[in-house]
């Protein structure tokens, strides 16, 4: 991306100066990545900084010749997957997965609150809930090069960079992550329970949630 | 559901839509880390609400608590840097420096000093060096940071310094003993400041007024400043007060070697 790339140039000139252009230009996409990859909000939003933070003090430390070389998206991008799969594991080491609260998270999306009309709205924050749910249920490998390709938008070639995978092994997971969620999705209604593998004391919390509803 | 199901390409915009906003305090906080913006919040001091503002790096600055505008507009006026309340503290500097304000002296309180000269943190670490409820001249530091024609200097970098209370520049007192300026408030804030570290302002400056700058001795001979902690056991009976450290000297009186008093005759 072109103002990437001057971004970059200015990162490399003056990057106390240029840094805070960084932050408005990729802290909601960041934010995003994280979002789509945890589930819950408060976790996302520590990734999300603290990536930013990382990035800031590598460029620091970088010689000026690297910074401008840099290509932000998928290398901010690689730093938010990073942060966010050993906070995904840091998490699962804390609670075993069988809260529902990434449920509730995983679909609020204040965003889309009182965008179109009413119905559409509601139908929209519906298929926003459904899908983050099936995000949630891909294995990490699988959902974190779907969350780059089509929810952040990079290019297959930018997500193997940003993993550090063969943009042959990308494009086989962006796809069966296609299948799997298009799977998900059909045999809904089902909730998700979380970002890791349905384990069985989840998958008795599933007749409770339906209680609930 | 089935809608997205369909086709790859309704599924992908399905995606593509579920990116969303990043709360405000996700940049702000990066910046904060990062040193580029700070946060700050009100601690209670013997002085009374004060104003604490910090980032990535350390403490910043340190102000009366008046109003939040006119606080946050001479931070960035003076720093150029934004700056945005916070609740309180974070818990770890709180107690820091609840503790250095209790007097002890090994605490680390990481500063953020960038834009000053090396001259100015000199002082400004050397006052640090000062004992709670203890005074020492700007002719010490000068002294003391191997600068002891920069007497003047001393004083102008002691005004300037942007963490009071956190730097005890409130330790440190005119050549002539009397208290001196102070940024936090005045000479009364300074007094009272002092005052609350269990100095007598009263006896230090009746006795600088009549001339006293030393106290030394007469069953050690050792002469010190008249706050250090050694003078201040000097029983009255065996205490010898000198307006001058080569009238001590001559008399047979040497240095003490915790408050290490110069010279002060060519100190303004």
């Amino acid at each position: 991306m072109d103002t990437d790339v001057a971004l970059a140039h200015r990162l490399a000139r003056d990057i106390d100066a240029a840094f805070p252009a960084l932050v408005a230009a990729h802290q909601d996409r960041l934010f995003t990545i994280a979002f789509r990859l945890l589930g819950e909000r408060r976790d996302a939003e520590e990734v999300a900084q603290d990536a930013l933070v990382r990035a800031f003090r590598a460029m620091h430390d970088y010689p000026k010749n690297r910074v401008a070389a840099l290509r932000l998206r998928p290398w901010l991008a690689s730093i938010a997957v990073n942060l966010a799969r050993n906070r995904r594991r840091r998490i699962e080491d804390r609670h075993p997965p069988t809260s529902l609260e990434p449920l509730v998270d995983a679909g609020y999306d204040p965003a889309a609150d009182g965008r179109g009309s009413p119905g559409t709205a509601a139908d929209r924050r519906e298929t926003q809930r459904e899908l983050a749910a099936a995000l949630l249920r891909l294995t990490p490998a699988v959902r974190s090069a779907i969350v780059l390709r089509h929810v952040d938008g990079l290019s297959v070639r930018e997500v193997a960079e940003a993993l550090g995978r063969p943009e042959g092994t990308v494009k086989a997971q962006v796809h069966r992550g296609l299948r799997e969620l298009r799977a998900i999705l059909e045999s809904s209604p089902q909730p998700a329970v979380r970002a890791t593998e349905p384990t069985a004391r989840a998958a008795r919390l599933v007749p409770a949630l339906e209680a609930v509803r | 559901m089935t809608v997205l199901a369909r086709s790859d390409t309704a599924l992908e915009s399905a995606l593509a839509d579920l990116r969303v906003e990043a709360p405000a305090s996700v940049g702000f906080s990066a910046l904060v880390d990062a040193g580029l913006a700070d946060r700050y919040a009100s601690i209670d001091t013997p002085l009374g609400a004060v104003f604490v503002a910090w980032n990535g790096r350390g403490v910043s600055w340190v102000a009366p608590a008046t109003d939040p505008p006119a606080f946050e507009d001479r931070f960035r006026t003076t720093l150029g840097r934004d700056i945005a309340p916070a609740d309180e503290l974070p818990a770890r500097l709180a107690s820091a420096i609840a503790r250095r304000l209790d007097g002890d002296r090994r605490v680390r309180i990481p500063l953020d000093l960038r834009g000053h000269t090396p001259f100015e943190v000199a002082v400004w670490t050397k006052a640090l060096e000062i004992p709670r409820g203890e005074v020492r001249p700007y002719g010490w530091i000068a002294a003391e940071i191997g600068k002891p024609k920069a007497v003047r200097a001393v004083g102008t970098a002691l005004a300037h310094n942007p963490v009071p209370l956190v730097v005890p520049c409130h330790r440190v007192v005119r050549s002539d003993g009397m208290i001196g300026q102070y940024s936090m408030g005045g000479p009364d804030a300074k007094r009272r400041m002092l005052a609350a570290e269990g100095l007598d302002t009263r006896v230090l400056e009746t006795e600088a007024a009549a001339g006293i700058r030393f106290i030394g001795s007469d069953t050690t001979h050792i002469v010190c400043h008249p706050t250090c902690r050694d003078a201040r056991r000097v029983t009255a009976r065996h205490r010898i007060p000198f307006t001058s450290l080569s009238a001590a000297a001559s008399a047979g009186y040497r240095p003490c070697l915790h408050c290490r008093p110069v010279s002060l005759a060519s100190a303004a």
